[in-house]
């Protein structure tokens, strides 16, 4: 047992996930000189010119799958998807086993797969379980721990070799017959198939599902014929309601506006706000406020920005169209509007999640991101955020690009209310850590705006804002002890039930099993 | 300053709690309409123990008490008047001066009972009938606790026989003797609530109106109310600047001991010199005396 750089216990080597490397600070390890982790070569008979099989079951068996090996999916059709229970009933009906299951996130949807996970069809998961998957492993559901890795750190360890895909099943809302496929066309539409581009380009074999096979060559493309190795075409590969929303509506609580108006005051008194501001805010209810007023104070000082990254919404394509951002770098689309730019504006660009967060190529997204918006579960004095486990330390969220948007951007604000409930979200240490205070520079409450000390230079850009509401953190942290008052520690076991991994691979935390 | 007055249901501990930092004037800690019967006593603790231990900030803090024609007023008075965090109270369908009266003796009794300086205690006047509105002056100029009258809005329209339509026609000529009556009164006017809390629009555009009457704040049911109403109180880049050399030219005059100066070849006599003030206090600029 080892501390890593936060001062958290990490054993040496974790059952069923293998030796740990200890966090040593954000940006503190690099990657050996080496290659990158190869695809399989592959050769086609020249004389194929369909790759389509009659059924899941066909491909399935096409793609060489089987028991032990290592599948992956994207959720970019997100609480609509059938694609994940599909293939998995399918591989129980077929016999296959102790399968380790790798999607980019899990959704409520994929609670069916609770049955398979009992039965051995799933014996690991690398990705967020999230809900009803969350709580059975949080109470020691699974013989192995779960892996957590943010949206950059999931390639980096496809690229580096760390994960390899034995197959992925890629959801494609049109398909053409040779393996051309894109997210913005067909009933299925969900816009950006920015998670899916590494699996393509990594897995032994790719098997695109569809509902929506279109004449050769299908066009726009996004995932080429050069990667893809099988084609299915099913009835449907999702519920629309469930892939993407409505238009996105501000929101009216006034306590979420509060805390949008201080983010924005935030940015707008940082060195950040001006000419080429460039940002990512999500679709929460907050950081779409904030988006709001940020437009309002860029309208009033004349300002434009650059581009608005990560997952993109109706609103910031409304930003795009009266010209205050020049570009939008989408990785996933959250709305209909945002699936309709995507596929009409050629200044609205798909990217992959490599390109997004990857720390470990020659530049991600992130790293040109001036703000960005983020929220949490806990944060503590050292401004740690917990993202993964709910205050009653059960796993329920993923990191989603928490960590690497914090990573890269150059002012990264946590924005949310000082309770949820009864339930501080200011503690004086998070039950586990996501992404470290190091690079956290604000946290924003009803109750104003609170600095990393480690960030003078924002301080004092606030301090000469007349009236800028500064609230130090041990006055918010001591206002939220009083108001919460005395909360039951988390009772858990020894047992590892997750592992979450900073961006680079090494352990930053380990998740236990809670006591019943 | 009362721009706005914002108010928070007495039996709701999560309103209570965060009401004050949504930059309104004022606050109206609720033990009437927001409260139903069989939660008064409740809301009567809970407001008492906010006024406590609570936090208010810059507010005005306010309670509205039930009505003199219940059996709860007293209770109410008597539990929330010795906290110094009182500032006012708000009450509600006042007829006449008689019913100021009787409040304001209560609230002596009350005052000298916990060592409270006699008459601290303030006494915002909700007017709710056409008696009420007929009666403005006098109940204005009943006590001089009253600091404010304020015009019904849904039981006011209910007893002229009407109903609230979208212009406010049916309000208007009672918002003017409101102003009326409180000027010669020298009390503030104070408007009625806007009930349409998602339409912002319609909000600015009766608030423009309601300004340029003479009123001096609204009542708030929403706090997205807030902001828009006091971007209507912000004077312009103009009247700001006016009001500066209006400012300095007085005090430059006092200085010199002279009584009226002219301003860009106006004559600057003490009420434009007031009136130049409340431009810099609504901008900011100046300190409430």
């Amino acid at each position: 047992m080892a501390k890593n750089a936060l001062g958290r216990e990490i054993p040496d080597f974790i059952e069923g996930y293998g030796k740990t490397k200890l966090f040593q600070g954000a940006f503190a390890l690099k990657p050996e000189e080496g290659y990158r982790a190869g695809g399989k070569i592959r050769c086609v008979d020249s004389t194929c010119t369909d790759k389509r099989v009659r059924d899941i079951k066909a491909a399935i068996t096409a793609s060489g799958l089987k028991s032990g090996m290592t599948v992956s999916f994207h959720h970019h059709l997100r609480n609509g998807d059938f694609v994940v229970n599909m293939v998995i009933d399918a591989c129980a009906e077929m016999g296959i086993k102790n399968l380790t299951l790798f999607p980019t996130a899990l959704f409520g949807v994929h609670k069916k797969l609770i049955e398979h996970i009992k039965s051995g069809v799933i014996s690991r998961i690398m990705g967020s379980v999230n809900g009803p998957i969350g709580q059975l492993v949080s109470e020691g559901g699974m013989d192995v721990p779960v892996v957590l890795r943010s949206h950059g750190g999931r390639p980096r360890a496809v690229v580096s070799g760390d994960v390899h895909i034995d197959v992925a099943f890629i959801a494609a809302p049109t398909a053409d017959q040779y393996g051309n496929i894109c997210g913005t066309q067909g009933k299925s539409a969900c816009g950006s198939l920015g998670y899916a581009f590494t699996d393509a380009q990594y897995a032994d074999c790719v098997v695109a599902v569809t509902d929506n096979i279109q004449p050769y060559p299908a066009a726009p493309v996004s995932i080429s014929q050069l990667s893809v190795d099988i084609v299915v075409e099913v009835p449907s590969i999702g519920d629309p309601a469930g892939i993407v929303s409505g238009t996105t509506q501000v929101t009216r609580d006034p306590l979420r506006l509060l805390i949008a108006k201080y983010a924005s005051e935030l940015i707008e008194a940082s060195p950040y706000f001006k000419e080429g501001i460039s940002f990512q805010t999500g679709a929460g209810g907050i950081p779409l406020a904030v988006t709001a007023f940020m437009r309002e104070a860029m309208i009033k000082k004349g300002i434009k920005g650059s581009f608005g990254l990560g997952g993109i919404t109706g609103y910031f394509v409304e930003l795009l169209k009266e010209g205050l951002v020049e570009r939008l770098m989408d990785v996933q689309s959250f709305d209909l509007e945002a699936v309709r730019s995507i596929g009409e504006n050629p200044r609205h660009i798909e990217i992959s999640a490599d390109w997004y967060a990857n720390p470990w190529n020659s530049g991600a997204a992130v790293n040109m991101l001036d703000v960005v918006i983020l929220g949490a579960t806990e944060v503590d004095t050292n401004f740690n955020a917990n993202v993964n486990t709910e205050a009653d330390g059960a796993l329920l969220h993923g990191i989603g690009g928490h960590q690497d948007t914090a990573a890269g951007a150059k002012l990264t604000i946590i924005a949310q209310p000082l309770l949820r409930g009864r339930i501080p979200c200011v503690t004086d240490s998070v039950y586990s850590v996501t992404t470290p205070g190091e690079v956290i520079d604000a946290i924003v409450t009803e109750y104003g705006i609170t600095i990393n000390p480690r960030r003078k230079d924002l301080l004092d850009a606030c301090s000469a804002v007349k009236g800028f509401p500064l609230v130090p953190m041990e006055e918010l942290v001591s206002r939220a002890h009083k108001m919460s008052g005395p909360t039951d520690p988390v009772e858990t076991e020894d047992r590892i039930i997750g592992v979450v991994e900073w961006r680079d691979g090494t352990v930053i935390d380990v998740v236990h099993k809670l006591k019943k | 300053m009362r721009r706005t007055m914002l108010y928070l249901p007495g039996n709701n501990p999560n309103m209570l709690t965060r009401g004050y930092l949504f930059g309104s004037d004022g606050l109206i800690l609720d033990l009437e309409d927001a409260v139903a019967m069989s939660e008064k006593d409740t809301a009567r603790i809970l407001v008492q123990h906010f006024l406590k231990q609570g936090e208010f900030g810059d507010c005005e803090v306010t309670v509205r008490i039930n009505g003199i024609d219940t059996e709860y007023w007293k209770d109410d008075l008597a539990a929330v008047v010795p906290f110094p965090a009182l500032h006012g109270i708000r009450a509600p369908k006042v007829d006449d001066a008689t019913t100021v009266k009787i409040i304001d003796e209560e609230l002596s009794i009350i005052e000298d009972k916990n060592g409270i300086p006699v008459g601290q205690t303030k006494i915002f006047c909700l007017l709710e009938t056409a008696k009420g509105i007929w009666n403005a002056y006098d109940i204005a100029s009943a006590s001089p606790r009253v600091a404010a009258i304020i015009p019904g809005g849904e039981d006011l329209t209910a007893d002229l026989k009407t109903s609230r339509s979208y212009e406010g026609t049916e309000l208007e000529w009672a918002r003017r003797m409101m102003v009326f009556a409180a000027r010669a009164a020298g009390v503030d006017p104070l408007d009625t609530v806007f009930p349409r809390v998602t339409d912002d629009a319609g909000l600015r555009k009766e608030m423009e109106f309601v300004k340029q009457l003479g009123f001096a704040g609204k009542s708030v049911i929403h706090p997205n109310q807030i902001p828009i109403i006091h971007d209507v109180f912000k004077p312009t880049e103009l009247e700001i600047t006016k009001a500066l050399k209006i400012v300095e030219a007085a005090k430059d005059a006092a200085r010199r001991g002279q009584g009226a100066v002219t301003v860009d070849g106006r004559m600057v006599d003490i009420p434009v010199v007031k009136r130049a003030e409340y431009t810099l206090i609504r901008a900011g600029l100046l300190e409430v005396k």
